[in-house]
């Protein structure tokens, strides 16, 4: 896949990605994955609560690899954004702190921010909120490698 | 959702002594979705994920959404730790820090979970998950879980 790069116009960067982030990647579909913005170094991804991502039946809480989905769909969107193309990347590593129970019922959010982008590396912080990013469900902290054809 | 006709504990107690695993995986709406179950293979018990197109992250190479394997090695910690240890809910996840190592095929993927330390509120879990190779893991990770106490 060929690196593309991405408009100036913010709207019509969100559009373009939107549908890339949807169309490119199922498992982002298959999750109702909505890309809701994306900025010079950043995106914003939400994921509607559902009932099967529920990982434990007796809190209605959802699972842990769902929110580790979300985050890596959001800092890789933010590293294509930091790097004004759509780009092959690579998840290198992702660290994930749990800060506290996500409610069951409503949507998580996630605002990655890539900060740092070197030739071929891009380090990336995320947080994850249910409306109030004040009290955040969980932060992380990754880096992705751009890859070669 | 779905609620278990049994308590989870009562399940849990029963899957540990009949060793049925899909009745466990199948009560957890995210395994099953995922297609994640425990297998015990030559004696060992693993996880494995059955490939299905959902899975895919990058449509063009084609290979597995990096969150899929992290929902893997999550899943396999916390099933070692209800099936191993007598801790009677569902491990809750303090930490966890995923290496990707190559990129998944679109086929299914297997994990094993090792549990490195156990004390009376909190676990340390060791996971690795591959394809066709054991030897040539495709993720690893390292979590911390928070236990209930029985």
């Amino acid at each position: 896949m060929s690196d593309f790069s991405l408009p100036s116009d913010t709207a019509e960067r969100r559009e373009k990605l939107s549908i890339l982030f949807t169309e490119a990647v199922p498992h982002n579909h298959a999750l109702g994955l909505r890309l809701e913005e994306v900025g010079a170094t950043d995106a914003t991804v939400v994921m509607p609560y559902a009932d099967m991502l529920v990982g434990n039946p007796e809190t209605g809480v959802v699972a842990g690899g769902a929110v580790t989905t979300l985050i890596d769909a959001a800092s890789g969107t933010a590293v294509m954004a930091a790097l004004n193309a759509f780009a092959a990347i690579v998840t290198l590593d992702l660290r994930i702190d749990y800060l506290r129970p996500a409610r069951p019922g409503l949507p998580l959010t996630a605002r990655a921010e890539c900060y740092k982008v070197t030739r071929l590396v891009a380090f990336v912080r995320a947080l994850v909120h249910q409306g109030d990013p004040a009290m955040p469900v969980a932060s992380s902290q990754g880096t992705f490698m751009r890859v070669e054809d | 959702m779905s609620t278990p006709s049994l308590p989870l504990a009562d399940l849990v107690r029963q899957v540990r002594q009949s060793r049925e695993y899909p009745r466990l995986t199948d009560a957890i709406p995210y395994t099953r979705f995922m297609g994640i179950g425990v297998e015990n293979l030559a004696g060992e018990m693993l996880c494995r994920m059955r490939y299905a197109p959902h899975l895919i992250g990058n449509s063009i190479l084609p290979a597995l959404h990096g969150g899929t394997l992290g929902a893997l090695l999550e899943s396999s910690a916390i099933f070692e730790l209800l099936l191993k240890t007598d801790t009677e809910r569902v491990p809750k996840v303090i930490s966890t820090t995923v290496d990707f190592l190559r990129s998944g095929k679109a086929q299914d993927t297997f994990a094993k979970a090792f549990i490195t330390r156990q004390g009376r509120r909190v676990a340390n879990v060791r996971v690795e998950a591959w394809q066709d190779d054991r030897t040539r893991p495709i993720a690893s990770s390292h979590a911390l879980f928070l236990l209930s106490e029985p």
